[in-house]
């Protein structure tokens, strides 16, 4: 068990640094870039949504940043049966 | 052309005002005419820490204020001549320090001193980023413990945003100095290694300053480190960020107070 104990206690700075990676990594992101996502998040939506009916809560706004490129990403969830009354609508039309 | 330096870093106790004292002597042992300023208005530390708390009169906020001339508050160090103190106000109203008054300040001390070295109160607040305000070069003061290598992070991304020379488009130029650091537990991965914190953080390495017993007995006594051994181990480490603070190339090599097998036997025995 002390042998064990003994192996164990050296791995606890390789842990510190990733998981101060992984948080700093979100952290930057929301400090830099949160009035930025929130203010296209609205936009965005509110441009779908006159046209579709779109459930917000299904809606994932990511910004990914990498060296050469920045990745915006949008995902908004439409549920079947509002596409389906569209096409509905689009037919009638 | 003066250089206002700013010591500052998101957590506290990992070292700021250690570091401005001895820095700030180092740099007043290299022959530049040096002030520290103490900004941690409230929990002013500095003084004690330079060994000068009998010797305060005036301060920053009697200055800023108008009160008080510059040079009635400048406290002159004991064991060197080129170096000052300009302590912070004991007041508890933290607002009594402004951004104006911080400026006039600074541009009258510009006119006499080759570097003015400001020591930050901890934090994010206001006292944080009217020391960093008017800066043109700042030291990050790190642990290597996850707090504050978050904490640094924090205040690196306030150096890029509320600084005057960001706010005009230019770039502030970064340090990290990592304090406390003990090279064996990093060895051994019981501590964020050097490369580890650098690859986080992501701004150039100043110095490393090994966790040693010499740093609280100079405090114990009113001295910089730098001046109270210069021999010591941190001592030896802070001369070589002040040189590279200066332009120098100086190999980074973590110093270390080991000293040799017989010293280690023989030694105990005669203390």
């Amino acid at each position: 068990m002390k042998l064990f104990n003994f192996f164990n206690r050296r791995a606890s700075a390789p842990v510190a640094r990733e998981r101060l990676q992984i948080l700093l990594a979100h952290e930057r992101a929301s400090v830099s870039n949160s009035n930025l996502v929130a203010l296209l998040h609205r936009e965005v939506l509110a441009a779908v949504s006159k046209h579709i009916e779109i459930d917000p809560d299904k809606v994932e706004v990511k910004l990914r940043e990498g060296d050469d490129m920045s990745l915006l990403e949008i995902d908004i969830e439409i549920s079947t049966s509002a596409s389906a009354r569209e096409a509905i609508a689009d037919a009638a039309a | 052309m003066p250089k206002i330096l700013v010591v500052t870093s998101g957590k506290g106790g990992v070292g700021k005002t250690t570091s401005t004292a001895a820095l700030g002597a180092a740099l007043a042992q290299s022959n530049q005419k040096v002030a520290v300023v103490d900004f941690d208005v409230g929990l002013r530390n500095l003084d004690l820490v330079m060994g000068a708390e009998r010797r305060v009169v005036y301060d920053l906020i009697n200055v800023a204020q108008g009160d008080a001339k510059l040079h009635q508050a400048l406290i002159r160090d004991k064991r060197l001549d080129n170096l000052y103190l300009l302590p912070a106000s004991q007041t508890r109203d933290k607002d009594a320090l402004t951004e104006e008054g911080v400026r006039r300040v600074i541009d009258e001390l510009r006119e006499r001193f080759d570097w003015i070295v400001c020591d930050s109160p901890a934090g994010i607040e206001r006292g944080a980023t009217l020391a960093m305000r008017f800066a043109d070069v700042a030291v990050v003061v790190a642990n290597p413990e996850v707090s504050s290598v978050r904490d640094s992070d924090r205040i690196i991304g306030l150096l890029d945003a509320k600084t005057e020379i960001a706010e005009k488009g230019g770039r502030m130029e970064k340090h990290l100095l990592l304090t406390r650091y003990d090279a064996g537990r990093a060895a051994r991965g019981e501590m964020l290694n050097v490369d580890d914190v650098l690859e986080i953080l992501s701004i150039p390495l100043l110095g490393i300053i090994p966790e040693s017993e010499d740093v609280l007995r100079a405090s114990n006594v009113g001295s910089p480190v730098t001046l109270h051994n210069g021999a010591s181990a941190p001592s030896r480490a802070y001369a070589d960020a002040a040189r590279r603070l200066c332009g120098a190339e100086v190999p980074m090599d973590i110093p270390s107070d080991k000293k040799g097998l017989l010293v280690r036997l023989f030694g105990r025995r005669a203390a």
